[in-house]
């Protein structure tokens, strides 16, 4: 008798406990839908980006590898392609039609072929590429040189942002876009990659043009690139954010 | 009232001498770090759930998994949950690899909907409460650690004196058996507890707050340190989930023992602060 009130009682607790472990977690869930305290979350973003801009110096650089130390394979995300019939034009000639735009808050609106990207100031780099997911792989790149490309188009004193745009839809009617302040569009590892491994940017990894910004989260390296746009603030730009993921409740900064 | 009376008069209540065991600032930051704890588990197996493998070095290359866990269908068309460490493979149907949802659908997920904070798949809002709970954790103990040293917590009721260390074998045999001091010597934390403390908030949590930041891009380039310290940002990874796991057991040894010696004095003393002291036969 004694025995059974036990198990009894031994199940309503197990049942009080589950039923309390649901609420907890159905509140928890209701609070990460809650926009008020999504905003509130989301101030811990501010603190880190401010944290870490006081300790990383403008010449702290992000760890270079060797080739030995490259990933064997080095996994493509995101957009894998590109379904708009004049990037495929391009893709079996080279890209040798193809120009990046770079507009916005310049003093000198210019377009440059990739033969003229080439002909730029470049760096080759063996760096690690984090993604938001967990997962790193190395990689070794060349591409030219954000820093004189951008003293040579000038950008005008309000000019805070560098947007850049991309050819890539990664959901229906919403295009491919990322933003860099202007602390890291001058950092030294800033380049515009036009070389993978050696070979030309292939088409999964961003053919012809993908942005490394070595010291964030492989998000923010857009690939694809079109048009880099200066611009003083993201307003109007797709959702606001300052980039495709960030519309999607990503962190802007993402240094961690 | 001299020490005699008083056990006189606990003994005829029955009650024991009522001591005042944790001051506010140690009561204060321990609730708040079970709830950041709690937090940054359920958000970190949401984190974790977006690539649920881990590696050594730098890099993760798929071939050099040291723990990996997924969804397959096995030959009669019936899906599994499979977890791999090193080269064992286990079924892990129902809890890791594969479970069911919060609808009572099966999904292929690492950790089960139930301990992951949002419970549904959604990386960017673990990430916004594990970096919130992370940045309260370190402020957090921050505080704790700065009053354990001014105040001498540390070294009054953490630092086991060379009597204690010296009997720790008689104190394992007593903790085997479930006995837990009484009178004069419940009054401070036996030798076993110092170091189970000691270690949690010298070792443990400082490294699972250092693994976090090396897999950071940014840190690690302002404290390149930090992933040679480690090994590579995929070890700081693992080594991260170790932590987290070292600090679910001792949360459940530590439920454990507050419940077998006493859970509603033991509760009262994290609470009010005061302890009751079982008189010594």
């Amino acid at each position: 008798m004694e025995f059974n009130s036990k198990l009894s009682r031994r199940g309503f607790l197990t049942r009080l406990s589950a039923a309390g472990g649901a609420l907890l977690l159905g509140g928890c869930d209701q609070l990460s839908q809650s926009p008020a305290f999504r905003d509130i979350l989301g101030k811990a973003e501010g603190v880190t980006q401010r944290v870490q801009r006081f300790v990383l110096s403008q010449r702290s650089l992000a760890k270079e590898f060797s080739e030995s130390d490259l990933s064997a394979h080095f996994k493509a995300n995101g957009s894998l392609n590109v379904d708009d019939p004049t990037y495929q034009a391009q893709v079996p000639l080279g890209f040798s039609n193809w120009r990046l735009k770079i507009d916005g808050l310049v003093a000198r609106p210019t377009e440059l072929s990739l033969d003229e990207l080439r002909r730029l100031p470049s760096r080759t780099q063996i760096t690690r590429h984090d993604c938001v997911e967990g997962w790193s792989a190395i990689g070794k790149w060349k591409g030219a040189q954000m820093t004189p490309l951008l003293q040579s188009v000038g950008l005008k004193p309000e000019a805070r942002y560098l947007v850049f745009h991309c050819a890539d839809m990664l959901a229906p009617g919403a295009r491919y876009y990322e933003s860099i302040d202007l602390i890291d569009a001058f950092h030294p590892q800033t380049i515009l990659a036009y070389d993978m491994n050696d070979a030309a940017l292939s088409v999964p990894h961003g053919a012809p043009l993908r942005l490394r910004v070595e010291r964030q989260l492989g998000y923010k390296h857009a690939k694809y690139v079109m048009r880099i746009e200066a611009v003083s603030s993201m307003v109007g730009i797709g959702g606001g954010k300052g980039g495709f993921w960030e519309d999607r409740g990503y962190e802007w900064y993402a240094g961690i | 009232m001299d020490a005699l009376s008083m056990d006189a008069r606990s003994k005829a209540a029955g009650t024991g001498e009522i001591v005042y065991r944790h001051t506010l600032p140690v009561r204060l930051t321990h609730w708040i770090n079970v709830l950041c704890l709690a937090i940054l588990l359920m958000s970190g197996l949401q984190i974790f759930n977006a690539h649920t493998s881990l590696y050594l070095g730098n890099r993760s290359d798929p071939a050099h998994e040291v723990l990996s866990m997924r969804a397959v269908q096995k030959p009669d068309g019936k899906y599994a949950g499979q977890t791999t460490i090193g080269s064992v493979t286990f079924d892990t149907t129902g809890v890791l690899g594969l479970s069911k949802g919060a609808n009572g659908r099966w999904e292929a997920v690492g950790f089960p909907s139930w301990i992951t904070l949002p419970s549904y798949r959604d990386l960017a809002t673990g990430r916004r409460w594990h970096f919130f709970f992370a940045w309260l954790f370190v402020l957090n103990g921050f505080a704790y650690l700065t009053y354990a040293l001014v105040s001498g917590h540390l070294r009054r009721d953490l630092a086991p004196t060379g009597r204690q260390l010296k009997n720790i074998g008689h104190d394992v045999v007593e903790h085997l058996k479930l006995k837990f001091p009484k009178g004069e010597d419940a009054k401070r934390y036996n030798v076993l507890q110092k170091l189970a403390y000691l270690a949690v908030i010298l070792a443990l949590l400082p490294l699972v707050v250092l693994s976090g930041m090396t897999m950071s891009p940014a840190l690690d380039a302002a404290f390149p340190f930090l992933v040679d310290f480690f090994g590579g940002r995929q070890s700081a990874r693992t080594v991260h989930f170790l932590c987290a796991t070292g600090i679910v057991l001792f949360v459940f040894v530590h439920v454990f023992m507050v419940l077998i010696s006493g859970v509603w004095n033991n509760m009262r003393s994290m609470i009010t602060g005061r302890y009751r002291i079982e008189p010594a036969e």
